[in-house]
């Protein structure tokens, strides 16, 4: 599977457009990461455990868009584009789209 | 009492808050002398003269939070306007983290292309009073292996 965030992939050639492949997910922040934040907002710095939540989050994400794009039968998906945005108040949902392409 | 606490966590914050920027950007400025040698770039194509022998989708993303006592400095600064200087230092500190984690699992490539950096607060907003005081940087770009010299651009 190609994935790229350009609208061509370097060095291969389109030769089939399949449309617009997205994925998603919303996660709630959780209890005891909640409390480790709630401390770190004191002192500052890196919350550790949302970023890893979030990463985490962000693959599934695109594993959903690459499994549409495979049912599609393509290949490669090109510019794909990330949101983030909160849906509620301690939810926030990840987004990724992208184009599903036929890659030689 | 309340008095007490709030003031406590006010010099924690500024004490704790500072050691730790100051750590980080001493940890960024190291890294991103080491990694000075991949570029990146925010256009999407490469130049004509470069053949892509390789290319993959990479990010890298960083949360990171507001100490105590610069939050309440920023609230201060709300009232009467003006510069949010501690909010700046966080921003600046999240973006260029996020830019050298993608640099980091971008290693035995040339270049990053098209680069975009998407910048978000979770959950609540960064300056509400309860709210969780954090923003998340997501870097994301192409990693393109060119076949070659690697001179030019």
């Amino acid at each position: 599977m190609y994935l790229v965030n350009t609208e061509s992939i370097p060095g291969k050639e389109i030769v089939e457009m399949y449309g617009v492949v997205s994925g998603s997910t919303v996660r709630a922040k959780h209890v005891g990461k909640d409390i480790m934040a709630g401390l770190k907002n004191i002192v500052g710095g890196e919350l550790r455990g949302y970023t890893e939540l979030l990463q985490e989050s962000r693959q599934e994400a695109m594993d959903r868009m690459v499994q549409q794009a495979k049912s599609m039968g393509a290949n490669g998906v090109v510019n794909i584009r990330f949101a983030t945005s909160s849906v509620a108040q301690g939810a926030s949902e990840l987004y990724v789209y992208g184009t599903a392409v036929l890659v030689k | 009492m309340n008095l007490i606490v709030f003031i406590g966590l006010i010099v924690l914050g500024y004490l704790a808050g500072s050691a730790a920027e100051k750590n980080h950007y001493r940890s960024i400025e190291k890294r991103e002398s080491e990694m000075a040698d991949l570029p990146i770039v925010t256009i999407s194509k490469l130049p004509q003269n470069m053949d892509a022998t390789n290319s993959r989708l990479v990010n890298g993303s960083v949360v990171i939070s507001i100490d105590y006592f610069k939050r309440i400095l920023a609230q201060l600064i709300n009232i009467v306007g003006g510069k949010v200087i501690s909010y700046e230092s966080l921003v600046d500190r999240a973006r260029r983290e996020a830019i050298l984690r993608l640099k980091e699992e971008s290693r035995g490539y040339d270049y990053i292309i098209n680069l975009r950096i998407e910048t978000s607060t979770i959950g609540n907003a960064a300056n509400s009073k309860n709210g969780v005081g954090s923003v998340e940087v997501l870097a994301y770009g192409t990693a393109v292996k060119v076949a070659g010299n690697e001179t030019g651009l």
